[in-house]
């Protein structure tokens, strides 16, 4: 059998010095994105805290709940698809890898929060 | 870091079943992809799991779960009460190192061999700070701020703990009893899910330090490309990612 895996793919990341520095300038602006943003995270949970907002049920504790996610979840966009560079990679393989998962995890923490506050009232009803 | 996706296969070749890869990327990566996604689902179910715990237990008025960013609020070498301060530090240490193993990789595509060797080293020494604040962390939830059960009782730590903490003064003297740990289920999935998410790192910091032997002795120079160091640089990224989700669910949600 051929092996076609030996070289020819390992090989086909390699770049010349110019190219390199335009990666590198794409590396160091991600970095400041990614500092940025757990920055604003800390500076969201120092300066309003849980109890001071109103606490759990509250409509503001719920924004501020929403806005960590998005600021996670755009956080592990960068790293997935710059640092790992499955942005870069072939489309199918991007496809194969991110399709089953998100799926997978949403329908998980769907059923599992929906079946937690079904708990939560049931113990609070029966105890 | 380019190229790989750009190369044009035309499809009788990419689905037709010869030698070529439909994904065009080397076997070795194909399968740290696999991995990976196999290892996040573990952290995704542990996170979930999480997630169902406290939603099933959590309520301002009735429960002492802990608020997310109350969980860990000391800072080495001071009882100054500060929140979300040293966990956001580890987790600039960690975007820091997943920066410079990028850069070590990109310095890898160009098979400059000393600008890999910088960033590895650098990568490494990143993972075992990284470690270490770890460490320090968890004996200070452990034994209190000063290394020492018996001083909780005076500086009001307990107040702060993940556990809620209930304990009394022992009657002889300084010593304390600790009763209890609060919510234990806290406690669990907090050890557990750090702890594992720390062995994750310990087993990174151990892979770069083995390429980095290899990148040193030129066994990729020779090799003639540098797609080890992208291998485990895949995994390393995947450590800080999921620390990244860690850092939300247990200090700021």
């Amino acid at each position: 059998m051929v092996r076609d895996d030996i070289v020819e793919y390992s090989l086909d990341g390699h770049h010349s010095e110019e190219h390199g520095k335009k990666i590198r300038t794409k590396i160091w602006k991600v970095t400041a994105l990614l500092s940025a943003v757990t920055i604003i995270e800390v500076a969201i949970g120092w300066f309003l805290p849980r109890a001071e907002v109103g606490g759990i049920g509250s409509w503001a504790w719920f924004s501020i709940e929403s806005v960590y996610m998005v600021l996670t979840v755009l956080k592990a966009g960068y790293i997935i698809l710059v640092f790992m560079h499955l942005g870069e990679e072939r489309k199918a393989l991007r496809r194969m890898i991110l399709w089953p998962y998100i799926v997978f995890i949403l329908y998980l923490v769907f059923i599992l929060v929906t079946e937690a506050y079904a708990v939560n009232t049931a113990w609070e009803t029966l105890l | 870091m380019a190229g790989a996706a750009s190369k044009e296969i035309d499809s009788a070749t990419l689905w037709g079943g010869g030698y070529t890869s439909p994904f065009s990327v080397s076997y070795g990566k194909l399968m740290m992809w696999f991995f990976l996604v196999s290892d996040g689902l573990t952290f995704g179910g542990l996170l979930s799991a999480l997630g169902f715990a406290k939603f099933a237990n959590v309520n301002d008025a009735t429960s002492h779960w802990p608020t997310g960013e109350e969980v860990f609020t000391h800072l080495p070498g001071t009882h100054a009460h500060a929140p979300l301060i040293y966990v956001a530090l580890m987790t600039f240490i960690l975007i820091v190192s997943s920066v410079t193993m990028v850069l070590a990789v990109e310095a890898g595509h160009r098979m400059d061999k000393k600008a890999v060797i910088k960033w590895l080293l650098l990568t490494v020494i990143g993972g075992l700070i990284f470690l270490g604040s770890q460490v320090w962390e968890w004996s200070t939830f452990i034994a209190g701020p000063d290394g020492d059960l018996t001083t909780w009782y005076d500086n009001g730590t307990l107040s702060h703990s993940p556990y809620g903490g209930v304990f009394e003064a022992g009657g002889h003297g300084h010593e304390t009893v600790i009763h209890s740990y609060g919510p234990t289920l806290y406690a669990n999935f907090f050890f557990f899910i750090t702890g594992f998410h720390g062995f994750h790192v310990f087993t990174g910091v151990l892979f770069n330090f083995l390429v980095l032997r290899n990148v040193i002795r030129g066994v990729y120079h020779k090799r003639g490309h540098y797609e080890m160091v992208e291998k485990v640089g895949l995994y390393w990224h995947f450590v800080d990612l999921v620390w990244v989700f860690v850092f939300t669910f247990f200090y700021l949600v």
